[in-house]
Order: C-alpha cells, then structure tokens, then sequence
C-alpha cells in the first residue's frame, strides 16, 4: 500500500538557528564546501484503507505545519521506498 | 463578587500552580481548568500557563490547540472573554490563531532565564490597564522557543493599531523581531506574552511585584465590563 509522506520546512525567509548551528559544525568535520543547511520534518501516514491526499493535505494544513512560518509538500510513495530509505 | 479566573493545566503545562497562586494574590479566585474537560465552570477570564504542554511535540502549543477545553475557550474569548497566554500559553493562542505569527527557537539556540526589563506600551488591554504607558516592569523570562515572528506587513499592523503590548529592554533574549514580548488581539482581550508575570507577585521568590499588575488588571477590566 502506498504511504502518504508530508515534508514539512521552514519557510525561506524565516530564520532556521538549528540549521546554521549544523552548518557552523560541519568545518570541524572538515567539510568546508557546503554554503547553508536548512532542517525540516518529513512525516510518514499510512491510511487504514486508499491514501488520501487530499485528507493528508487537510491534515498538514491544519496540524503538522504552521502556515504563518512552515511550507509542506505531500507526495505518495511505495512503502518499500521507505524502507529502503530507512536501511 | 470575587472574580473567578480559570487557570488551564495540559500535560506539560508547569506554572499553572503559579498562574494560580498569582491569580489569588491579585484578589480573584482561582479556578483549576483540565485540558481534557470542556467545561469553564463559570469562569470570568482565563489563563493558559507556561510550560511544556504534550511535551511540546510537533511544534509548541501545536498540540494543545486541539484540546477540548480549548474549543469552548476560543469561543468564549471571541465573545469578548479575557484570555492570557504566558509563555507556552502565548504559543498556543498563536497556534489557535487567536492571535497572529508565530515563536520560534530563540535565534541563538539557549534556553534563556534571566530577570527581564519590559515597557508595557499598551495599557488598553484587559491585562494591562493597571499600567502606565511606558511603564518599565521586571518579570523573568524562560524560554526556549520565545523568538517571535510574523511577515512584515502583519508587524506594521500591530504597531499601527498599539497592539505591540510589551517591548524587551535591555537586551532581547530570543531574537524576536521588533523587540516584541507581548502582544493583542484587536479587541484587546486576548493577550500574549513570553516573560513570566505570574512569577513576580511575591517578594520572597520574584524579582520584583510587577507581574502582579497583569492580573489586578483584569480584575479592573471586569468590575468596568457589562455582566
């Protein structure tokens, strides 16, 4: 069954400390050529029965991004793609 | 008759004891509200206290906003019933939209906790007539995710209409913009702030007595406001 996955980010505008912070670190890593990191939320659903991305849109909009600051994207996946994601 | 103000506890919520205790000192009666009980048992006005409600997860106050106690409580503050958010309170109300943008992390990533010099600027509100304009006050400050945020148009509004309620002095802890630390809805009921009031009503443990003011204000407001 296909799983519904919702990325949620900040919006390009609004200031993402924790993102710097990874950003500040990596020089220490001796990683000297990435130029900014930004830090997001991806969310995984699994409906009881179809996926319904209109319900998982509805579900972002109104509780998994804050809309005055968050931006999301819905997308279906196959569930192997996440479990191969995962190993 | 004693006014009687409810005092929200979620899973989380820390200072609802103090929010309490604060309540009491100013001369109202303190009225203990569950989060998963819609009922407001009569209440006059309503605070939602600091801490971390459902651990903060998703994003803080995300959660709460869905609460059953929360429903009635919005409805009743678009009627016109005063509401403060301390805190993960004022966090909440953003998220219910009570009041707009939003707190993110501090722009500096510490957790901040330190004795705050604030200028109440609007003393139109429910929770801040007992001010004078400008009146600088110490309260302390405790956040994580205090770092307040809105699109510049929505930042020009509230400072057009006075509802920038309270201003950091002396240095802004979290990075919010325009110095912001409290602020209103339109009506002037529901208020914001991330610093903590109900922590400076007693000599003993706050720095000062000034958060007292907060709550004897809308004591005021209620002897003023029709039955």
């Amino acid at each position: 069954m296909p799983r519904v996955v919702v990325d949620v980010m900040l919006k390009p505008e609004i200031l993402d400390p924790q993102g710097q912070a990874v950003a500040n670190a990596l020089p220490r890593l001796g990683v000297n050529d990435v130029a900014s990191v930004r830090i997001g939320r991806r969310i995984e659903i699994d409906f009881t029965g179809e996926p319904d991305l209109d319900r998982a849109r509805e579900i972002a909009d109104k509780l998994l991004a804050n809309p005055v600051i968050e931006d999301f994207t819905v997308r279906l996946v196959e569930t192997d793609e996440t479990v191969d994601a995962h190993s | 008759m004693t006014a009687r103000v409810g005092v929200v506890t979620f899973p989380g919520s820390l200072d609802d004891g103090d929010a309490a205790r604060a309540v009491r000192i100013a001369g109202a009666e303190p009225v203990r509200l569950w989060h998963g009980d819609p009922q407001l048992y009569g209440v006059d006005a309503v605070v939602l206290p600091g801490g971390f409600s459902y651990g903060d997860y998703l994003r803080c106050g995300a959660i709460a906003r869905f609460a059953p106690v929360m429903e009635t409580i919005v409805d009743a503050a678009r009627g016109g019933m005063p509401l403060l958010g301390i805190c993960n309170g004022f966090q909440i109300l953003c998220e219910a939209h009570l009041l707009p943008g939003a707190l993110t992390r501090n722009q500096h990533l510490h957790f901040r906790n330190r004795d705050q010099i604030l200028r109440v600027e609007s003393v139109d509100t429910a929770w801040t007539n007992a001010f004078q304009p400008g009146q600088e006050v110490l309260i302390p400050v405790k956040n994580g995710e205090g770092c307040y945020v809105a699109d510049p148009a929505t930042l020009d509004q509230l400072e057009a209409e006075g509802r920038v309620v309270a201003r950091y002095l002396g240095g802004n802890p979290n990075g919010s913009q325009r110095d912001i630390g409290a602020i209103t809805n339109q009506a002037g009921n529901v208020v914001g702030i991330m610093p903590h009031p109900e922590h400076a009503v007693e000599a003993l443990t706050g720095p000062s007595l000034d958060g007292l003011g907060f709550f004897t204000s809308v004591l005021k407001h209620l002897v003023g406001a029709p039955a």
